[in-house]
C-alpha cells in the first residue's frame, strides 16, 4: 500500500506542504525523527515487565494463561495488565517480558488482522503462520540489535489440531505439547510435564485445574507474579477468554520462615 | 460536449473560459457508464446495493466485487473504473489504519471522507495526473448512529440519507425518495435496496448482472459485511416478486 | 555478592541486563560417508542453560531427496539458515528442473555462511548426501563457511567426545595393524548408537533420542533410538 508521497519524484508533491504526509503526524520543529534514532531508543533493558505465561494442550484444544501483573523492577506497579491477546477465533498469544513491546506488537497484529478481514477472501492467520511470522519479526529485530524484549507463546487450533509455539527475543523458537515462559519454565513446567506424562489425553477440566495449581504455585514462589490471572481456552467452538480469576492463597505458615529478617 | 476540440479539455490543471474543468467532467462520465450502486442510511445502519454488470458469460461468478471493506466498521460501494476504485479503497484503508495506529480508535467516517476526498481532489489540480473515474459511497455505524457519505471524482463529498451513482442514478434516486428510510431498519431496507437495483436494471441494454448487497449496523455488531446468504436470497426473492407484480399491473393498464 | 554469614539484601540494585543476540541450544550431529550411502545422526534435545525446551527437536533437516543438513548451535540462527536454504533450493529446483546436487548444496551453504562473516550464524553444520557418482559424501563447515569434504565428522556440543571415538572406530586411528576399509551400514549404525549413548552420559546438552537418517540411491530412511532423558 502506498504510504509515502503520492507521486514519484515529488511531482506534484505532497498533499499539503509542511503539513502531515497523508497518514502521518505533523513534524514539529526540534522533535527528533526516525532518522536520528540511536541506541538510546532501543529496548536494551526492559521497563514494565510481565512474568510467566503457561500453555497446555488438552484433548480437543489448548489453554493458555498469564497473570495480570506489570512489574516495574521490584515494584508491583500495574495489577490489571492483560497479557493474553485474542488474535482471531483460533489463535491467542501470551507475552512475557517488556509490556510496551507487547503492546506495540499487539497493535501491529490487530491491524494486520483487520487488513486480512477487509480482503474478505477467507484467509487469515493460523497459529502456525502467526508463530512463524513472530519468529521472523523477533529474529530480525535481534539482528538489528533492537530486540522486542518478549517471549511469546502462541496457542490455538491449526486444522483442528492443538498448537503451541514458543519464540523468544532472539528468535529461538519451537513447538511442544506444553510450554512455559519466564519463571514458569523452572517452577511450573516440570509439574505440567509430569501431569501430561501421566495423562497425555487430558480433558479441559484437568488442564484448567493444572493451570490453576501452577498459577498459584507461581504466585507463592515468583516474586514478580500475581494471584490474579486470565485463561484463554481455544477449542473448535472458538476462543473463550476467562478471567480475571483470583486464586485463594494461604500464608498461615509464613510466620514460621526464619532467617531472612 | 459542446467544447470538444477547443483545447480546454486536455489537462486537469486548466479551466475552460466558462469556468469548467473538463477532465473532471469526463471522469464523471466514466462513473455514469458504470452499473448502478446505491446506499441507504436507515435508523440502525447503512445498506449498500450494487448492480454489477456482467459483460461475458465466461467470467467467474462473484469476482471483482464492487462492495469493499475499508475497515472493520466501514464499507464502500463503488461505481466507475474498477481499477481506480481499488486504488482509492486501498488508500482509504491506509488512512483508516494510520488513524488507528495514531489514536488507538476507529477512524470517524467524517474524517475518513475528508482525507479521501482531499486525495481525490489533489488529482484534479495537476496536468501530470488523471482524475479518478470513480464515485465512492462509504458508510459505517458510528457511536452516534449510522453515517453515509458520497465522494465524487471532483473531490466533493456530501453526507446522505440515500444516494445513487452509476448509469441509472436518476431512476434509483426517484425510487429511494419514496422510502421513509429514517424510520426503517436495515433488515427492511435490504429488501428495498435489492428491489431498487432490480427496478433500475435495464434488461435491454445490459443483459445480465450480479446483485451485491452489504450492510453495517446494530444487527451486524457494527461490522460491515456482505449480507448472509439467507438474507440475500430473501431480498432477491422480494425484489423479483415486486418486479413481476409491477409488470402485471403494467399489463393491466394496457 | 553478599558476604558469607551476612543476610542477603533484598534491595540490592538490580544489575543491568545485557542483550546478547546469541544463545547456545545444544545438540550434536554426526555424519559418516559410506561407499554407497551417507549416514547422518542427531540427538533430539533442545536446551538452554539448565532447561530442556524440547525432547523432540531433531537437528537434521532433509533438504532434498538425497541431501540432509545437520545444523546445531543457536536455534534462532538454525531456523533462519534452514529457511533460507530451503527457499534457495526451491528456486534452484524450479530454475533447473532438478534438485541441487549435494556438492553444490555444500558450496552454496559455504557462501551463505560467509555472507555473514562479521555477524555470523552461530551454527555448526554438516551436509550429508550422495555425490554425482552415487558415493556417500559428507561436508563439514565452521560457522563462517570454511568447509571440506570428509569421511566422518561430529559437530555440536558433544563433538569433542564423539570425534576421537570415530577416529578410532572408523578412521582406524591409534590401532596397530588395522587396515582401513569401507564400513558396512549396519556396523556403522551400531557405532553411531554407541558413541551417542556414551556422549549422553557426560554431556547435558545431548540426550532424549537419536534420529539416524540414511541416504542411499533408493532415498531417505530414518530410525529413532532412545538415549537417556535426564
Amino acid at each position: 500500500m502506498a504510504t509515502s508521497g503520492m507521486f514519484g519524484n515529488g511531482n506534484p508533491g505532497a498533499l499539503w506542504t509542511g503539513g502531515p504526509v497523508p497518514g502521518q503526524l505533523h513534524n514539529f520543529p526540534g522533535v527528533q525523527n526516525g532518522a536520528t534514532k540511536g541506541s538510546s531508543q532501543r529496548t536494551l533493558n526492559p521497563v514494565v515487565m510481565g512474568s510467566s505465561v503457561l500453555g497446555i494442550q488438552f484433548n480437543g484444544g489448548v489453554v493458555i494463561a498469564a497473570d495480570m501483573l506489570g512489574s516495574y523492577g521490584s515494584l508491583s506497579k500495574y495489577r490489571d495488565c492483560p497479557r493474553l491477546l485474542k488474535v482471531n477465533d483460533s489463535t491467542v498469544i501470551g507475552a512475557s517480558g517488556d509490556y510496551a513491546d507487547f503492546q506495540y506488537l499487539s497493535n501491529v497484529i490487530q491491524q494486520q488482522v483487520i487488513d486480512e478481514e477487509c480482503l474478505n477472501d477467507g484467509f487469515g492467520y493460523t497459529p502456525k503462520s502467526l508463530h512463524c511470522w513472530l519468529t521472523r519479526v523477533l529474529y530480525n529485530r535481534r539482528s538489528q540489535f533492537n530486540p522486542l524484549w518478549n517471549t511469546y507463546i502462541v496457542a490455538g487450533l491449526d486444522e483442528d489440531k492443538p498448537y503451541l509455539g514458543y519464540v523468544d527475543k532472539i528468535g529461538m523458537a519451537y513447538e511442544a505439547p506444553s510450554l512455559a515462559s519466564g519463571f514458569g519454565a523452572y517452577l511450573a513446567l516440570p509439574i505440567i510435564r509430569d501431569a501430561l506424562e501421566k495423562k497425555p489425553d487430558m480433558a479441559l477440566e484437568d488442564a484448567l485445574r493444572l493451570i490453576d495449581r501452577c498459577m498459584k504455585l507461581l504466585f507463592y514462589r515468583d516474586a514478580r507474579a500475581l494471584n490474579k490471572y486470565q485463561v484463554a481456552v481455544i477449542t473448535k467452538a472458538g476462543v473463550d477468554l476467562r478471567g480475571p480469576i483470583v486464586s485463594d492463597t494461604n500464608w498461615e505458615v509464613a510466620h514460621m520462615i526464619k532467617g531472612y529478617e | 460536449m459542446s467544447s470538444i476540440g477547443t483545447g480546454y479539455d486536455l489537462s486537469a490543471s486548466q479551466f475552460s473560459p466558462d469556468g469548467r474543468v473538463f477532465q473532471v467532467e469526463y471522469a464523471q462520465k466514466a462513473v455514469e457508464n458504470s452499473g448502478t450502486a446505491i446506499g441507504i442510511r436507515g435508523k440502525d445502519g447503512v445498506v449498500f446495493g450494487v448492480e454489477k454488470l456482467i459483460t461475458s458469460k465466461l467470467y467467474e461468478a462473484g469476482d471483482n466485487k464492487r462492495i469493499l471493506n475499508i475497515d472493520r466498521h466501514i464499507g464502500a460501494a463503488v461505481a466507475g473504473l474498477n481499477a481506480d476504485a481499488r486504488h482509492l479503497v486501498d488508500r482509504a484503508r491506509v488512512e483508516a489504519s494510520s488513524y488507528r495506529s495514531s489514536y488507538g480508535d476507529a477512524i470517524p467516517l467524517k474524517h475518513l471522507t475528508e482525507r479521501v476526498s482531499g486525495y481525490v481532489h489533489a488529482h484534479t489540480l495537476y496536468s501530470s495526473v488523471r482524475p479518478f473515474g470513480v464515485s465512492l459511497i462509504i458508510g459505517s455505524m458510528e457511536r452516534d448512529g449510522p453515517q453515509m457519505y458520497l465522494i465524487e471524482p471532483s473531490g466533493v463529498s456530501w453526507g446522505y440519507h440515500g444516494c445513487a451513482i452509476g448509469k441509472a442514478k436518476q431512476n434509483a434516486k426517484t425510487e429511494i425518495e419514496k422510502l421513509k428510510m429514517k424510520d426503517m431498519t436495515i433488515k427492511d431496507l435490504v429488501k428495498e435496496v435489492a428491489k431498487i437495483i432490480y427496478i433500475v436494471h435495464d434488461e435491454v441494454k445490459d443483459k445480465s448482472f450480479e446483485l451485491e448487497l452489504s450492510w453495517v449496523g446494530d444487527i451486524t455488531d457494527n461490522k460491515h459485511v456482505l449480507v448472509p446468504p439467507e438474507v440475500f436470497v430473501e431480498a432477491e426473492k422480494y425484489a423479483k416478486l415486486a418486479l413481476e407484480e409491477s409488470d402485471d399491473s403494467d399489463d393491466e393498464d394496457l | 555478592m553478599a558476604q558469607l554469614g551476612q543476610p542477603l539484601s533484598d534491595y540490592q540494585r538490580p544489575h543491568q541486563v545485557h542483550f546478547s543476540p546469541y544463545d547456545f541450544n545444544g545438540g550434536t550431529v554426526l555424519a559418516i560417508a559410506g561407499e554407497n550411502y551417507a549416514l547422518i545422526a542427531t540427538d533430539t534435545r533442545l536446551s538452554q542453560g539448565f532447561s530442556i525446551h524440547s525432547r523432540e527437536s531433531p537437528k537434521t533437516y532433509s533438504l532434498s531427496e538425497n541431501t540432509v543438513l545437520g545444523c546445531c548451535g543457536f536455534h534462532g540462527d538454525v531456523l533462519t539458515l534452514t529457511k533460507t536454504l530451503g527457499a534457495r533450493l526451491q528456486i534452484f529446483e524450479k530454475e533447473h528442473n532438478k534438485p541441487m546436487p549435494t556438492p553444490s548444496v555444500a558450496a552454496m551453504l559455504s557462501t551463505i555462511l560467509y555472507y555473514r562473516r562479521f555477524f555470523p550464524y552461530y551454527t555448526h553444520n554438516l551436509v550429508a548426501g550422495l555425490d554425482e557418482e552415487g558415493k556417500g559424501c559428507v561436508y563439514s563447515f565452521d560457522p563462517v563457511g570454511s568447509y571440506e569434504r570428509e569421511v566422518y565428522r561430529a559437530k555440536g556440543s558433544a563433538s569433542a567426545m564423539l570425534q576421537p571415538l570415530l577416529d578410532n572406530q572408523i578412521g582406524g586411528k591409534n590401532q596397530q595393524g588395522y587396515v582401513v576399509q569401507p564400513m558396512p551400514l549396519d556396523r556403522c549404525i551400531a557405532v553411531v548408537k554407541d558413541v551417542f549413548t556414551s556422549a549422553a552420559e557426560r554431556d547435558i546438552y545431548t540426550g532424549d533420542n537419536i534420529l539416524i537418517s540414511v541416504i542411499t540411491k533408493d532415498g531417505l530412511k530414518s530410525e529413532k533410538f532412545p538415549l537417556r532423558k535426564d
